[in-house]
């Protein structure tokens, strides 16, 4: 269509244009605006509020902050990685392999653990995997271990939480977009001579590729924001750069130097977006349909 | 002649049901056979069996004298031209025909001049960098064929790919891929549940009912000389009657049908009086207004219901006399009958010897 449709201004379109909005104008943009005037704010030596650069002056010269930052964005990045790795053979054996009468109940076995809190789950493999856990337990009753040892407060087991907690957010994408692959283009393949791993990479990864993308940003836009999975099973040396936030916010009550690094992860997160995106050669608008 | 493709005693079942049931039959090299039979006969099963997805229950598939037993789809030299073709509409049409050259390491500059000479095979030279969602239908049909082509397998199998197009396409598409085939002379295994493409392309085509082959016989016999009454019933346009056999001398039989016609017609096998018979008759060996002094016909009147002009095609539809029985009959190209009119009453009649009857299954 060349021509270009006109936009009429209706009542109807009003009133359906008009929740949205408000939600975007008040829950989004007010908030961030405050958020970037904040974080821009500072005192000078007499105690005055002035403009100034010093909170984000603050980030780079103190290497605990940029270097948690670092570790955070590189972790998530190997959180949304690892996510779909678990979760391809999954959403494929759901919607490929498996008869579809039982499609719709391992559906209902992935969504699950959904329907109780993060904190709750959370808690859940803190009661499996502490010194006097039910796997600790196990092992010792066995005769494999000679005594207790702690799986909680490390790094791996953070990653293992944080992939946990995203799975169903990888899934769902990548069973609707692997349900709408036609079987038959996997035999024609097969019959023109490919043997697993090429059809896997020639025909299911790039029919899947709106669907891993979208599943992966969100599963890494929800990793690199996610306060308590890291705060609980990650421990004191796991700093996530949230935790710093937070304890801007509350703890040293500094929200100026808060709004910083809240605006600093937000840039963060849209340029690893930005970038995933520019490498898959996918466009947003596809993506996010 | 080197057979390129032999069937034995193959039988499928899943469960209780035999979709395939002892099913041979031997292609030899270069032919263009058709397996025609309605939807749910087993010929998708059959078909998938020889491309290797569904392993045979029992009976065995070889292909050039190989048995296929144990051979994954991948390695046998047989491809599949899907329903709905499969092609990967993540790659342009030179990538879809490279894919199958690719898997078997074929070098790149040999691909590229295959690709070129098949593309100008099926009539698509310069389509190479063109994505598949920007083709016709007629243009993409062409693009699965030459991407099975160029990997030259001893048997192409193709699962009703007409079946997808509209009607003038359809037509222009049987004619063009029986032009090919003959062409590159691959033999062809060809399945549909239309007759017309069947009957149209195929050197030898095989009606298959209920997981059996009925008949296998080459077009023009399975249309003359059905050995079956499914075999009537499905291959071109018939009418029928039921009746039971009053007399019967070597291939000919008198029958009467309920309604208290007499027919002379020629039977397949001799057939013991009393028995239940069902007659079949083309509607073009229906003479109109036969001549006094004609010998040999079944003669009887008509009332006519109705006209079915379609052009080359047209038919009439006729009752018998005191009975309701349907009867369609061929009209000439002459516009000698352009006088009948609907109810009009005109005599009909058919040679002895055009007819055909079984004995009827029920």
């Amino acid at each position: 269509m060349t021509m270009k449709r006109r936009f009429h201004i209706t009542l109807p379109l009003i009133c359906f244009l008009t929740p949205v909005l408000l939600w975007l104008v008040l829950l989004i943009v007010l908030p961030h605006v405050d958020l970037l005037r904040m974080s821009l704010r500072a005192e000078d030596d007499y105690g005055n509020a002035i403009w100034s650069f010093s909170n984000y002056m603050a980030f780079f010269q103190e290497p605990i902050y940029w270097l948690t930052f670092v570790r955070t964005a590189v972790y998530s990045i190997m959180v949304t990685v690892m996510t779909f790795i678990v979760a391809m053979p999954v959403a494929f054996y759901i919607t490929k392999v498996v008869a579809p009468r039982f499609q719709g109940f391992l559906m209902m076995l992935l969504l699950m653990p959904f329907w109780v809190s993060e904190l709750v789950r959370v808690y859940g493999w803190m009661i499996l995997l502490r010194e006097s856990g039910v796997i600790n337990h196990f092992l010792t009753r066995m005769g494999i271990l000679n005594q207790p040892i702690e799986m909680l407060y490390n790094d791996v087991t953070m990653v293992m939480g944080l992939v946990y907690t995203s799975m169903l957010f990888m899934a769902v994408p990548l069973v609707s977009v692997l349900e709408s692959l036609d079987d038959s283009l996997i035999e024609a393949a097969c019959d023109l001579g490919a043997n697993m791993g090429t059809i896997f990479f020639r025909i299911v990864i790039p029919h899947a590729m709106p669907g891993i993308v979208s599943g992966s940003i969100v599963v890494f836009m929800l990793t690199l924001g996610n306060y308590l999975t890291p705060n609980m099973i990650g421990g004191k040396n796991a700093l996530w750069f949230t935790e710093q936030i937070y304890n801007q916010f509350i703890a040293s009550f500094n929200w100026n130097q808060g709004s910083a690094f809240g605006f600093l992860l937000l840039v963060l997160s849209s340029l690893v977006i930005w970038a995933g995106l520019k490498l898959t050669r996918q466009k947003l608008s596809r993506v996010v349909q | 002649m080197q057979t390129d493709l032999s069937v034995q005693c193959v039988s499928k079942t899943f469960g209780d049901f035999t979709a395939v049931d002892n099913v041979s039959f031997e292609v030899p090299q270069g032919e263009f056979f058709s397996i025609l039979g309605p939807s749910g006969c087993g010929k998708t099963t059959l078909l998938r069996m020889i491309a290797g997805f569904t392993a045979p229950s029992r009976g065995k598939i070889l292909i050039r004298e190989e048995d296929m037993a144990g051979v994954p789809p991948n390695r046998r030299p047989a491809n599949l031209i899907f329903q709905h073709l499969a092609l990967f509409p993540m790659m342009t049409v030179a990538q879809n025909i490279a894919f199958g050259l690719q898997r078997r390491r074929e070098k790149r500059s040999d691909i590229q001049q295959k690709i070129t000479r098949i593309l100008e095979r099926v009539d698509l030279p310069g389509f190479e960098d063109k994505a598949i969602d920007q083709l016709s239908g007629g243009q993409k049909q062409r693009v699965a064929i030459a991407r099975c082509l160029v990997l030259e397998p001893a048997v192409l199998l193709l699962d009703e790919p007409l079946g997808a197009l509209d009607l003038k396409l359809r037509e222009q598409m049987k004619v063009e891929l029986k032009k090919l085939q003959a062409q590159v002379g691959t033999t062809f295994v060809y399945i549909t549940h239309d007759q017309s493409e069947a009957l149209v392309m195929s050197d030898h085509v095989a009606v298959m009912n209920q997981g059996h082959f009925e008949q296998v016989d080459t077009p023009q016999n399975l249309y003359h000389q059905p050995q079956t009454s499914f075999v009537s019933r499905f291959v071109g346009d018939n009418n029928a009657w039921s009746g039971v056999v009053k007399r019967c001398e070597a291939e000919t039989v008198d029958i009467e049908t309920p309604s208290g016609q007499h027919f002379r017609t020629r039977a397949t096998a001799p057939l013991t009086p009393g028995t239940a018979v069902d007659l079949f008759l083309r509607p073009e060996a229906m003479i109109i207004q036969p001549a006094a002094d004609l010998p040999n016909l079944n003669r009887f009147e008509v009332i006519v219901k109705s006209l079915l002009f379609d052009g080359a095609n047209s038919r009439l539809l006729a009752n018998p006399l005191n009975d309701d029985t349907e009867l369609l009959i061929a009209l000439p190209q002459n516009r000698q009958f352009d006088h009948i009119r609907r109810d009009d009453r005109i005599e009909v009649a058919w040679d002895e010897q055009s007819g055909i009857c079984f004995a009827s299954s029920e």
